[in-house]
């Protein structure tokens, strides 16, 4: 309706969001300004600190390991029209999943392990979800309450069972016991050494299958076809004898699940232990990098990179310039979410128009708008 | 009885910007705005009212400004949900990324505490209130307590959260202010058709939420806490949140379900370190857990029945 | 002088010096490439009710949402009362004495009829004057019009012909002069639209103008004083109603002779292939809106269902094609049991040779956002040509659209365009082709022309009769009166969730089927049990 001319498929995918995202580095420009800083100076520490050296570059592609899972549990909810706001709580409950296992085959070596870890926070990250999806899908609750809820009912569960349960007796901060080396998912340092003291481990490449597997469940498989059709469409989807109800579960598992895959990186990798509040906001900062990288893989991947660059980037820059704490990534992360998510049609329509301007006179004849107008 | 008064003090005391945020949230609600951004005006106005207060000394200035950060993330939600019908929910989220990122980032560059305001003190923090008599009556038993322990001795804040529930009945269900907001949450092309304007209704809502969730804030900042601290709505933009809902949009409901959450909380502080039979130290993880597990249990309709007014979170498109 | 000749003679074009409620000059309005109201020149006399007719699309709704201030004329100018005005918005269309009966009702289901009537007309901040206020004046346009609704009920609770009474009544109790009515009678049972011709009779009585807009030209006929007639975004008639004809009109309206008759063989009934007992069926609410229906359906026949909208109609098509339960009752295809008993039980007798194009394309039928060869397979998606396994051949879908797109010259021919980007009759071809192609035993039709443009009319008919000649057994159930008589070999009419009665379409008569589609007789119901063996 608002597009009686479609926009050129290049616009869509590649032009508004990256005129969306630049809107949003801009204004944390000009926050950046207002404390009294040079924003292209801090743009270029950044950079150095990501790429720059090995240390920074290894720590990039640890966050960017982080985001992709976390964007990639938004995005494949977000293509069945759910919003799973919930994948903080359940990469966090992914944790316990993956500890539990990594601990009891404590002493298995690392590549038998790993499967079995990766089940397990998969499964525990995946019923996280799976609740919010059954009370959706049988009880009509809305998921995004809902799975807001669920964020803070894990917390508490977590904070409970970790400092009452797995905390080790000899230790006193609120953590569980460390998992053993042999079993704990490596480093790539041990392979790279310009990746020396740097946390990025094997799910780095986990992360690149996933990508490569999401992109295959959504756009080649039925299940896929299904998932979209009900996210533009439920009557729809129940119109073509699709189950929305077992649709919405199975798609809140597996978004769970891939949430769950942070502590793979993380618990199981990163940390070597079970950290209480471990996810840090990486569960919210995949809701960033699904919208900007508009749910699609590539994007996925390509924003997750962009925000592991912003987090390693932000870590060298709050050394070098004390006054930009790591808080202005939040707000950079907040601003892409707003632009590219809540306000997209702001820059929308001016590009309709100029390229309407553009094609007007071309068109003239009677187009299938008016019988959807009347 | 003390020791239930004081309980009871306390849940007063924190329930105050709860009942506030959700009262907010109730104004954009009605009005078909989906509301989700509580969390991040909360934040946000409890920021600019401490930093203000802290500056300027003056508490009033402070209110104002918190009252003013709030009407800022409104506006962008207005724009947003309004004019470019984006999705209400992703603008709610991000407006809360941005307090959380923005307070913390601006507080540690302006007063350099990790994020921090300095203390307030002087005119720059709302005090008790002690209502007339309240000394005299204070012997008196039964009496003396409830009114000179519990009801009197809180900040004027307080008060007006307490007032706001009957203002808000009555503006809702008696004014022709009231009876067009709830229009436009039901069904917006009513009030279209009839000549009224859907937006502008829409942004008095959501300026009516700024004032109030701003007063909100600034009761944490400078009324509850004497100062501004990272992340200190911790999570009450989502329990006034949660109390709407457990309230079905409905302003004495509300009261009574922020209460009750607000009562959770105070049982909670009070339970901390005190060790029970059987189970040991009291598990104040549960009690923290139990307002969402209830709105769930809510939600799900295993307890009643929550029905959100019809057009909420739609963007309205005039064109047909 | 015409004033004292009776109602048919007036002239259409009034006189000079007669008083005019409402003139429309030379109006344009443009979106983007499509001129949607071209030059448009309407006078309108006071207390006369002027019919503006035209197919969807013609440009009727453009026409008065300027009128209403929804749209602003690109150019041209409006005249209210002898003086020209500018309409920016609603409000000031009822400033001017101009309300608005939309076709589909603007009213807040959960507030009372009072709250709705003084909805945006209240006198002061507080409620309680208004309210009382309008308790009076409501008492009093229902004495004088008849207009009767009880006041303090909510909405939700009225039938769809009191709600329409509120309509008015917030029309009236704002003062309108000037009464425009967009497709009133869609919704109601010949016997409300009985009701509200009597309503709008009185209304002209004391001297209000009404314009209604509608594409039944039976409803023209009926209470009209003079007709404009829209095609392409003009008006290409005005005339006096008295002295037209339904077929004129018709003519007028597509601008060639219309085919008013489908041309189709005798039916050659075979086995009965789809067999309906004693269905039972509720809707979202829990309401029963099927209360006990038993019909069958042979090879090689059209069954029509006719009925007033609302009477059962979509629990019927929902039914059968496995997307709702029913309560009780069985559903027999080929024999065999498939009353539906969970929500994938539609793709379960989509396999079992069941197609079912719905009522609702674009809420139902299609994903509007996927691209064209993505709504070929929806549905079918799941069969193994599509993909074996979990995955889903892309390249034999893309095939199978290319396919549908050539056999059913779907335009524009490509199968990578968004479906939101073809035209409703073009949709609807992807819709029946996708259902078509599949070779099913039986097809379920929901208003399959509703939102058509003519010409797509035609061949979607055509294309229905060509199943029936296949030796498929069809259920079409249609609002559209006409079109059940044209397609249909048998038809049984369904009212208020019965089947009240069964009647041939070769020698129905209309009155009949009215009264029967009003519920009012029963008649037709002793009938059917002869009429079917």
């Amino acid at each position: 309706m608002s597009s009686a001319m479609p926009l050129p498929r290049w616009v869509d995918v590649a032009l508004l969001p990256v005129l969306n995202v630049t809107l949003a580095f801009l204004i944390g420009g000009v926050v950046v300004m207002i404390v009294g800083e040079n924003p292209i100076e801090a743009v270029r520490i950044m950079l150095y600190g990501a790429f720059g050296y090995g240390y920074g570059f290894g720590f990039t592609l640890y966050y960017t390991t982080n985001f992709i899972f976390a964007g990639l549990a938004v995005a494949v909810a977000y293509h069945g029209g759910l919003f799973n706001i919930g994948g903080e709580g359940q990469a966090y409950v992914g944790g316990l999943g993956a500890i539990l296992v990594a601990l009891a085959v404590g002493g298995l070596h690392w590549a038998f392990a790993l499967p079995l870890i990766m089940i397990s926070a998969a499964l525990f990250a995946g019923v996280w979800a799976f609740i919010p999806g059954y009370l959706q899908a049988k009880r009509g609750s809305h998921v995004v309450i809902t799975t807001i809820m669920m964020n803070f009912i894990a917390t508490s569960m977590m904070s409970y069972i970790i400092s009452r349960i797995l905390k080790p007796a000899n230790v006193n901060s609120d953590e569980s016991a460390r998992i053993d080396p042999l079993t704990r998912v490596p480093f790539l340092s041990e392979w790279v050494p310009l990746l020396k003291n740097t946390p990025v481990n094997i799910s780095f490449f986990i992360a690149l299958l996933a990508l490569v597997g999401v992109y295959w469940l959504i756009w080649h498989t039925k299940f896929g076809y299904a998932l979209r059709t009900m996210g533009h469409n439920g009557t729809a989807a129940h119109y073509a004898g699709m189950s929305n109800a077992r649709l919405i579960m199975i798609t809140m598992a597996i978004s769970g699940a891939l949430a769950g895959m942070v502590a793979i990186n993380d618990t199981a990798g990163a940390h070597g232990r079970l950290l209480l509040g471990y996810v840090a906001g990486t569960g919210f900062v995949g809701i960033a990098v699904a919208f900007m990288g508009k749910a699609h893989p590539i994007g996925v991947g390509l924003s997750a990179l962009l925000f592991g660059v912003l987090y390693q980037g932000g870590q060298e820059l709050a050394f070098t310039m004390p006054a930009i704490t790591r808080e202005m990534i939040v707000t950079i992360q907040a601003l892409v979410i707003l632009f590219t998510g809540a306000m997209s049609n702001m820059l929308r329509r001016p590009v309709e128009l100029a390229f309407m301007a553009a094609q007007s006179g071309a068109e003239r004849s009677g187009s299938p708008a008016e019988e959807k107008r009347a | 009885m003390e020791d239930l008064i004081s309980i009871l003090v306390t849940t007063i005391r924190v329930s105050t910007p709860l009942i506030l945020a959700c009262l907010a949230g109730l104004y954009s609600e009605r009005a078909g705005i989906v509301d989700i951004g509580l969390e991040g005006k909360l934040l946000g106005s409890a920021f600019g009212a401490a930093v203000v207060a802290a500056v300027t000394g003056n508490v009033w200035l402070g209110l104002l400004a918190g009252i003013g950060v709030s009407l800022v993330f409104s506006g962008i939600h207005g724009l947003a949900s309004i004019n470019f019908r984006g999705n209400q929910i992703i603008s709610g989220v991000a407006l809360n990324f941005l307090a959380s990122g923005l307070t913390v980032f601006l507080g540690a560059a302006w007063f350099g505490r990790g994020g921090n305001t300095p203390p307030l003190s002087g005119g720059a923090r709302f005090y008790a209130i002690q209502l007339p008599f309240a000394r005299e009556l204070a012997g008196v038993p039964v009496i003396g307590p409830i009114y000179s322990g519990l009801i009197s001795g809180h900040t004027i804040l307080t008060y007006i959260a307490f007032l706001a529930v009957p203002l808000t009945a009555f503006v809702l269900w008696r004014t022709r202010f009231g009876l067009r907001l709830r229009a436009v949450g039901e069904n917006p092309k009513a009030l279209d058709t009839a000549g009224m304007s859907v937006s502008w209704l829409r942004y008095k809502a959501l300026a009516i939420t700024a004032v109030l969730v701003g007063m909100g804030g600034a009761y944490l900042s400078t009324a509850q806490a004497a100062s501004f601290s990272r992340e200190m709505s911790s999570g009450r933009g989502y329990i006034a949140l949660a109390a709407l809902i457990f309230a079905k949009w409905k302003p004495y409901p509300a009261l009574g379900a922020c209460l009750l959450f607000g009562f959770l909380e105070a049982l909670q502080y009070r339970l901390q370190g005190v060790s029970l039979p059987v189970i040991g130290p009291v598990p104040t993880q549960a009690m923290q857990a139990l307002p969402y597990v209830l709105t769930i249990l809510l939600l799900a309709g295993f307890v009643g029945r929550a029905i959100a007014p019809k057009a909420s979170g739609q963007p309205y498109v005039k064109e047909r | 002088m015409d004033a004292v000749q009776s109602d048919h003679t007036r002239r259409p074009v009034p006189a000079a010096g007669e008083s005019l409620a409402i003139e429309l000059r030379k109006i344009n309005k443009r979106f983007g490439p499509v001129h949607a109201n071209k030059d448009i020149d309407l006078a309108v006399a006071r207390g006369t009710i002027h019919g503006i007719v035209g197919e969807n699309g013609a440009g009727k709704s453009t026409l008065m949402s300027i009128l209403y201030g929804f749209y602003h004329a690109d150019s041209g100018e409006i005249v209210v009362g002898g003086a020209p005005v500018t309409i920016h918005n609603s409000s000031d269309a009822l400033r001017l004495g101009i309300g608005m009966v939309h076709q589909h009702f603007m009213l807040v289901d959960n507030f009372t009829v009072l709250e709705n009537v003084i909805l945006g007309a209240e006198d002061s901040a507080l409620l309680k004057p208004s309210v009382d206020k309008a308790r009076r004046e409501l008492q009093r346009l229902a004495d004088d019009y008849g207009l009767n609704v009880p006041v303090d009920a909510v909405i939700e609770d009225l039938s769809v012909g009191q709600q329409q009474r509120v309509e008015i009544l917030k029309a009236l109790y704002r003062g309108a002069d000037i009464l425009i009515l967009d497709e009133p009678t869609g919704v109601l049972t010949p016997a409300e639209a009985d009701h509200l011709f009597r309503v709008l009779r009185t209304l002209r009585e004391e001297g209000k103008t009404i314009i209604l807009i509608t594409h039944k030209l039976r409803e023209i006929m009926a209470i009209t004083d003079t007709v404009s007639v829209m095609r392409q975004g003009q008006i290409v008639e005005t005339l006096a109603t008295a002295s037209t004809s339904p077929e004129q009109l018709a003519e007028l309206m597509v601008g060639r002779r219309v085919l008013l008759r489908v041309h189709k063989e005798e039916a050659k009934p075979g086995a009965v292939l789809l067999d309906v007992k004693d269905l039972v069926v509720a809707d979202d609410l829990g309401t029963e809106r099927l209360k006990g229906v038993s019909l069958h359906v042979r090879a090689g026949e059209i069954l029509g269902i006719a009925g007033v909208a609302g009477n059962g109609q979509s629990e019927l098509l929902e039914a059968l094609s496995g997307m709702r339960a029913a309560k009780s009752g069985t559903i027999r295809l080929n024999g065999e049991d498939v009353t539906a008993v969970n929500d994938e039980s539609a793709a379960l007798l989509r396999h079992k040779g069941l197609a079912h194009v719905p009522e609702d394309r674009i809420r139902m039928g299609l994903v509007t956002n996927f691209y064209e060869w993505e709504n070929a397979i929806l549905g079918y998606h799941d069969l193994p040509k599509y993909g074996k396994g979990l995955s889903l051949d892309v390249k034999a879908a893309r095939a199978e659209a290319q396919r549908h797109i050539e056999k059913f010259d779907i335009r524009p021919a490509n199968t990578d365009l968004k479906t939101a980007n073809f035209s409703g009759g073009n949709q609807q071809k992807i819709v029946l082709a996708r259902e078509m192609e599949r070779d099913p035993d039986v097809l379920i039709v929901g208003q399959p022309t509703r939102g058509v443009d003519i010409g797509a009319i035609e061949f979607i008919h055509n294309q229905i009769i060509k199943m029936r000649d296949a030796g498929k057994a069809i259920l079409l159930v249609s609002v559209e009166l006409d079109e059940i008589r044209a397609l249909s070999d048998r038809i049984v009419v369904l009212f208020d969730g019965h089947i009240v009665g069964e009647a041939d379409p070769r020698t129905a008569d209309e009155g009949e089927l009215g009264l029967l589609m009003a519920g009012v007789s029963q008649k037709g119901a002793a009938q059917s049990s002869e009429a079917n063996p």
